[in-house]
């Protein structure tokens, strides 16, 4: 990233003055950067405007994965590169694939979906995140506006975070 | 205006603050060990390393130096592996299945109960590992990997095929469960915490800012998780009990494992979350999180398993008798009058009475009593497991090869050593991470919306 990054923070105490507040400011015309929390506040993502996240759609698609390679394995394995009389079952033992199945199903849905979280919300252990107040992690909710991406000047938006119930209006800057 | 109801009542007491959360939760990561905390690790140090020589010796001198013979092929290690997975069940319970039934109460216990989990299904995962004699080849074999015979496979129609699948699964969601929810309260502490304690929970926190569109994707994937672990928890421990079901053994051969089994899981699991949190809860004065209206609910669960429990004991009674199947009847006859009738007692005693106590609200309430109870309960769930598999094996087919089992030091001690490592891994666990869930904690705190309801 090139350049400072410079921020206006509006700090709250309560979640529901929060989202109220969100509200405020977006109605007086400021855009909001992102919204930080030290729990997850239900509601907030309608009143940020965000959709609904399509992890559960990755997870899905890579249990669909580990069906189709517990199949493929357990199929090719048993019934055609060593196929074998086993307690009376046949090379196609369907029913006793079902376990392995299941199981591959689950593991790769929940290892796709997670490895997919860490990568579109950007979580490593290297990283290096840009923390805008360390208090958030405790108990601040924070609504953080970057100055040059609004029209508005920096008095303006202080202003309105101001008027939407913010204890502190801080400024913050990033290289 | 505060509102509290007699019928839904606080979650956590005390008026505690979102701040205090967040201080009395880290005050125990930041500061130095307390004695206490020094003496327990020193004793679970004292059992892993005794556990340890008894695990060399097994190793050294093989599967011989367990008291097993020819009648009895299976005792101790299949009785402890069934009992430590067992234990396992009620933190992915906690978690996922009470989380997908909004069960709020979760909350303050789920993290300590998914440690729990962890380190019991290791302590589980060792005896099929040591069992195999030579575990450094023996678990290979395990797994579909081509090998120096050609292409011969491993047995998909097998049992225990399914288990080393279900159980690595169950270890590894639940490793990564635990893991994301660990993650924005280890953010917590990384702000509060200097020099290289600070460096350590920042790569742990992996960067974690607790932005909106961050949560609302952590709370899919915890959603999805738990609807991913729910069937996975029940799945598991029926496949466990297929190791038996799909056998031909008399006591073994039984349709009504499966959901008897997980019914004992989530009911010894609950027992050792008991026991667990009332000693942590004591030790790092949690009172006002870990409250008695949590003791009295999963106390109410200890009572509903504990009684599913008691009804599968009288099904398989009466089933061998009404199957007409002689050697089925037979099974049951030595198991209630044999020589190991009085394991079989001790287990009617601990599983089916014992919880049937908490029918009185004064019992339930009471923290000594359920310590007590959820020691006997675990005791009981053990002697459940050893019943099934040794009174089952130990008169066969033949009577001139009948046997009675009597464990070894070694026996004795491959069982100490995993008590070791869970203690000692769940006691570093209570010390340097976070005990309760502090931002799903934080999320409850208020209990009404008193600073809008103006």
């Amino acid at each position: 990233m090139s350049g400072n990054k410079n921020f206006v923070l509006g700090v709250y105490d309560d979640e529901d003055l929060l989202l109220k507040a969100i509200k405020d400011v977006r109605e007086s015309g400021v855009k909001i950067y992102e919204v930080f929390s030290p729990f997850p506040v239900h509601g907030i993502d309608d009143v940020l405007g965000y959709k609904r996240s399509r992890l559960s759609i990755a997870a899905f698609l890579f249990g669909l994965l580990g069906t189709t390679l517990a199949l493929t394995m357990q199929i090719g394995m048993m019934t055609f590169d060593w196929p074998m009389i086993i307690g009376g079952k046949d090379f196609f033992p369907f029913p006793t694939f079902i376990p392995v199945t299941f199981e591959l199903t689950v593991l790769l849905g929940a290892f796709g979906m997670c490895g997919t979280f860490f990568v579109v919300s950007n979580l490593k252990p290297w990283a290096k995140p840009r923390i805008f107040d360390e208090r958030i992690t405790d108990d601040k909710h924070i609504i953080a506006v970057d100055i040059d991406k609004n029209s508005m000047s920096e008095e303006e938006i202080k202003k309105s975070l101001s008027a939407a119930g913010a204890q502190e209006v801080n400024n913050k800057s990033f290289e | 205006m505060h509102a509290e109801a007699v019928v839904r009542k606080p979650l956590v007491t005390g008026g505690k603050t979102v701040h205090d959360v967040t201080d009395d939760i880290c005050k125990r990561v930041e500061e130095k060990p307390a004695k206490s905390w020094l003496l327990a690790m020193a004793v679970s140090l004292g059992l892993l390393t005794f556990g340890a020589y008894a695990v060399f010796r097994l190793v050294w001198d093989g599967i011989g130096s367990w008291g097993l013979n020819k009648t009895v092929g299976w005792a101790w290690d299949i009785t402890n592996f069934v009992w430590w997975v067992g234990i396992g069940h009620a933190g992915t319970l906690i978690s996922a299945i009470l989380l997908l039934f909004r069960q709020r109460w979760r909350m303050s216990i789920n993290r300590a109960a998914e440690a729990m989990t962890i380190f019991a299904v290791i302590c589980a995962l060792q005896f099929p590992l040591l069992h195999m004699g030579r575990p450094w080849i023996g678990a290979l074999w395990a797994l579909p990997l081509p090998n120096t015979y050609g292409s011969l496979w491993v047995n998909f129609n097998s049992p225990l095929l399914w288990d080393v699948f279900a159980i690595s699964t169950y270890f590894s969601v639940s490793l990564v469960f635990w893991y994301i929810g660990l993650v924005p309260d280890f953010a917590t502490i990384r702000d509060r915490a200097k020099g290289i304690s600070k460096v350590v929970y920042g790569a742990l926190s992996m960067g974690w800012t607790g932005g909106a569109k961050d949560w609302s994707r952590y709370e899919t994937v915890a959603l999805v998780l738990a609807g991913l672990a729910t069937p996975l928890v029940l799945s598991v421990h029926t496949i466990v009990s297929f190791d038996f079901a799909t056998s031909v053994i008399p006591g073994w051969h039984t349709t009504i494992f499966p959901p008897y089994f997980v019914a004992g899981a989530i009911f010894s699991g609950f027992a050792m979350v008991l026991t667990l949190l009332l000693v942590t809860r004591r030790v790092y004065k949690l009172e006002d999180y870990i409250t008695m209206q949590h003791m009295e609910l999963m106390n109410i669960i200890i009572m509903v398993t504990g009684s599913i429990v008691g009804v599968a004991y009288i099904t398989e009674l009466f089933i061998a008798w009404y199957s007409g199947v002689e050697g089925e009847q037979y099974a049951f006859l030595n198991r209630v009058s044999g020589p190991y009738a009085w394991a079989y007692w001790s287990m009617m005693t601990c599983n089916v009475i014992s919880p049937q106590l908490f029918w009185f609200k004064k019992i339930r309430t009471n923290i000594a009593a359920t310590f007590i109870i959820s020691i006997i309960v675990n005791i009981g769930m053990w002697f459940e497991r050893f019943v099934i598999i040794v009174t089952s094996l130990h008169r066969d087919f033949l009577p001139s090869s009948w046997a009675m089992f009597y464990p070894t030091w070694v026996d004795m001690g491959v069982y100490i050593f995993t008590f070791g490592l869970f203690f000692t891994a769940f006691f570093l666990f209570a010390k340097f991470f976070p005990v309760i869930n502090m931002a799903e904690v934080k999320s409850i705190v208020k209990a009404t919306g008193e600073k809008t309801d103006k």
